[in-house]
């Protein structure tokens, strides 16, 4: 309490945000980023206009989630509610493959896929363009509401607006067909949803991307956090190798000192290679000072790398004062021993062993969709009653079969019934025969419901199996069976 | 003990608990956040005042903008009755064979007829359709009056037995015991005769006794062979299926003071197209019979193996 008391100003309980000017930088990594932005937008703008020939009775969009129908398209792979197991492994891969990139290289998702970098790169971009550089949009900041100021705020804003409304834009497409979509929103006739979705993520784009930016992956994102838990001594984090740069001066003592060592004569205390210009502060996307060590609030972009690389070079001295480096390079680096080789590194145990589990699941799921039937059987047995007794005295159950054909074509499929002797299978269609096998047509890409009436002897075992087979009578062919019972009166009525 | 004091390394003040030496920064909240918090708050009071919220002792406040519950049914309501007005209007357009023949249009009409008949006929019919004693299974392929999908639309329409109604389905049989036309040995004799001609019992004396009886009285409506009258509503004797039961006491009863089920004419209570929906309904519950309605063929004897 008392030294709580001894502080200068009373304890702040909330903490506005302290803006972040990144400056413009050059570099080996910022040119990644440009490269990998240009590859993950023009993935997630262009996807949606792929067509790919289903024929005439599915969507001809190669990727397409089809809510109202209940359908996933992705290229020659369709996917039923049934079969969301193989959605739900993608995921799992996903959440691996993080877990492999994490343990292999460190950060990367952070620093250069992730979309919320990406789109707060591209905004920043947009702002250097209209306010200027850092200095530029410092001076912007504190400078009073004017005209200019009005009018560049406008502007930048309004670029701002129109990103995200074509962000919202873009994600919509995947629900539904593009072309028609497009036509059915700038005439008013798109779901009412479609245009919830473009207003709802226009806003969060605006803000998260222009406004909230670093402050999404320092408070919001839960993903930093399960990062820093993962990180181990063998991943690769931004490093400052403090024990090149300290202790930092600036620039003219540290030239007085350069040529002090070059003569090889020590002269006063040892130097280090900062030279505590700031440039990998003022580079910064989320604000931090990476000389202060690894910290959540470093997403491993490598734009402080390029900075003060530029800033070496100027100084004829050894670029990577900041660099990407593991906790054992840089235990070995301080002894200075050489670094482990890479390879070694990134073939690990715990990378192996991810990938194993990640290529196992992505294994198994093509191995299971090379393998899975078109086709398929429930049937449903009639309850109430559970058994009609006929004017002949035969006994019959009635059952809803429910036949999916998953074929992107109408197919004529055969249904029998086998297991219970003396037994004939008909239908509302077919009049009742002595078969017991009928054939149905199965629309293209639909699970169609057929009523089909089972008659057998009232001889026979309160309830016995039944096994309904649907066979496809194409060439393709295929089969499906189901078993459901046949049940009889307990007790025989008569003597 | 609490004690608060400020992080010498990044003069943060901490929380004031320590564990073994680790204690906790009280770092503070970011002010957007504060922001979202009044943000909710606005939209509570927005929300308060446009929607029924504040519970009072009768009711709730009914906010400006008037919606209600009750509102938003009888709005989806409407609209559902809106959505149903074509297949409505086109089943009522049809003829009943040609309902049959459109596949779509006769399944829409089977649904609306199975909801139809949850509200008015599962009463005495039970809501599988599968009746009790003295009300006939709509499942199996026994019919009284008839049972291609016009028969059962007309007998649907007009009812059975009403008074007042012309073109309902109407009979009576005589009570042949309360009426004093058979003595009891006759009519036990008659029973005789009656399950046998359903594989029930094996002919006898009794039977024989029975044939001749049931040819003087029985026949002019169940025929001579006993299979029955569908204009008249005479049930077939021979077949595995009885209304009230076929065991001898049952019989007793029944050929004593005679039977005669009634159903009201529904024509005066539904609507013309729920008529018709119920009688896709019924007709496809498995026993539903081809129009015109042919004489039921001969079923297979060999399934029927009963002593």
């Amino acid at each position: 309490m008392a030294n709580l008391n001894e502080a200068a100003s009373p304890p702040v309980f909330f903490e506005a945000r302290k803006k972040v000017f990144p400056r413009k930088v050059d570099g080996v990594f910022r040119r990644l980023k440009w490269v990998i932005m240009a590859v993950t937008l023009a993935i997630y703008y262009i996807t949606p206009w792929l067509r790919w020939d289903r024929g005439p009775y599915a969507p001809n969009q190669a990727v397409l989630v089809d809510v109202a129908h209940r359908r996933f398209y992705m290229f020659a792979i369709e996917i039923w509610p049934h079969e969301f197991y193989y959605v739900a492994g993608l995921l799992v891969m996903a959440g691996i493959g993080l877990f492999l990139v994490t343990s292999a290289v460190g950060r990367a998702w952070c620093g250069y896929a992730c979309p919320q970098t990406v789109w707060t790169d591209l905004y920043q971009h947009v702002e250097r363009a209209i306010d200027g550089d850092r200095n530029a949009q410092l001076r912007l900041e504190r400078a009073p509401w004017g005209p200019a100021k009005i009018g560049k705020r406008a502007a930048k804003w309004g670029i701002w607006l129109f990103i995200a409304f074509w962000t919202g834009g873009a994600w919509i497409m995947y629900f539904a067909d593009a072309p028609t979509l497009v036509r059915d929103f700038w005439s008013g006739q798109a779901a009412s949803v479609a245009y919830m979705t473009v207003a709802v993520l226009t806003m969060t784009t605006f803000v998260l991307g222009g406004f909230m930016r670093e402050q999404v992956c320092i408070y919001m994102c839960p993903w930093p956090r399960i990062q820093t838990a993962m990180l181990d001594e063998q991943s690769l984090v931004v490093t400052y190798k403090d024990w090149r740069g300290e202790p930092r001066t600036h620039g003219t003592k540290r030239t007085a000192a350069l040529i002090d060592t070059s003569a090889g004569i020590q002269t006063g205390t040892a130097i280090g290679d900062c030279i505590d210009c700031n440039a990998c502060v003022a580079v910064c996307p989320t604000g931090i000072d990476i000389r202060d060590g690894a910290q959540i609030g470093c997403i491993t972009c490598g734009l402080c790398i390029d900075a003060c690389d530029e800033v070496m070079l100027k100084l004829d001295r050894a670029p990577r004062l900041i660099g990407y480096a593991t906790a054992i390079d840089t235990s070995l680096a301080q002894r200075g021993l050489p670094a482990v080789v890479p390879l070694r590194r990134l073939f690990r145990p715990r990378t192996l062993a991810y990938f194993a589990v990640w290529s196992a699941i992505g294994l198994g799921m093509l191995f299971a969709l090379g393998n899975r039937t078109r086709i398929d059987v429930a049937v449903l047995r009639d309850r109430n009653p559970v058994w009609v007794r006929l004017s002949d005295g035969s006994i019959r159950n009635s059952y809803t079969v429910n036949i999916r054909n998953m074929e992107d074509r109408p197919r004529r499929m055969e249904v029998a019934v086998s297991g219970l002797p003396g037994a004939v299978l008909w239908n509302e269609a077919t009049p009742r025969g002595t078969e017991t096998k009928l054939s149905v047509m199965a629309d293209a890409d639909q699970v169609i419901k057929a009523r089909l009436f089972v008659a057998a002897p009232a001889a026979g075992p309160e309830r016995s199996d039944a096994v309904f087979t649907v066979r496809a009578l194409d060439a393709e062919g295929g089969t499906a069976h189901d078993t459901t019972v046949f049940e009889r009166p307990e007790v025989e009525e008569h003597e | 003990m609490v004690e608060q004091r400020i992080d010498e390394k990044t003069g943060t003040p901490t929380v004031g608990h320590e564990w073994d030496g680790i204690e906790e920064l009280d770092t503070p909240m970011p002010r957007w956040w504060l922001w979202t918090l009044y943000a909710t708050i606005v939209f509570a009071i927005g929300y308060a005042i446009a929607y029924p919220a504040l519970p009072g002792l009768t009711g709730a406040t009914p906010g400006v903008l008037g919606w209600t519950s009750h509102g938003e049914l009888a709005k989806d309501m409407a609209a559902e009755q809106r959505r149903l007005g074509p297949t409505r209007n086109a089943i009522a357009a049809i003829s009943m064979t040609g309902l049959l023949g459109n596949a779509k249009l006769l399944h829409a009409a089977e649904e609306g007829g199975r909801a139809a008949f949850k509200v008015n006929c599962v009463q005495c019919h039970g809501a599988g359709a599968a009746g009790s004693k003295g009300y006939p299974n709509l499942n199996d392929d026994d019919w009284l009056w008839g049972g291609d999908i016009d028969a059962i639309h007309t007998t649907l329409i007009n009812g059975i037995r009403q008074s007042g109604n012309d073109a309902t389905r109407i009979s009576q049989m005589p009570a042949f015991g309360r009426d004093g036309i058979l003595q009891p040995a006759q009519i036990q004799n008659v029973i005789s005769h009656v399950r046998t001609l359903s594989g029930l019992e094996k002919p006898s004396a009794a039977s024989r006794a029975g044939a001749a009886l049931f040819a003087q009285n029985c026949a002019v409506c169940h025929g001579d062979g006993g299979k029955g009258n569908r204009a008249v509503g005479a049930p077939n004797l021979t077949d595995g299926i009885w209304l009230y039961g076929g065991d001898r006491a049952t019989l007793t009863t029944t050929i004593t003071n005679a039977r005669g089920g009634v159903m009201p004419a529904w024509g005066q209570r539904l609507d013309p197209v729920t008529i018709k929906m119920l009688a896709a309904y019924v007709h496809s519950l498995g026993g539903g019979e081809a129009t015109p309605a042919p004489i039921p063929a001969p079923a297979q004897t060999a399934a029927n193996g009963k002593p």
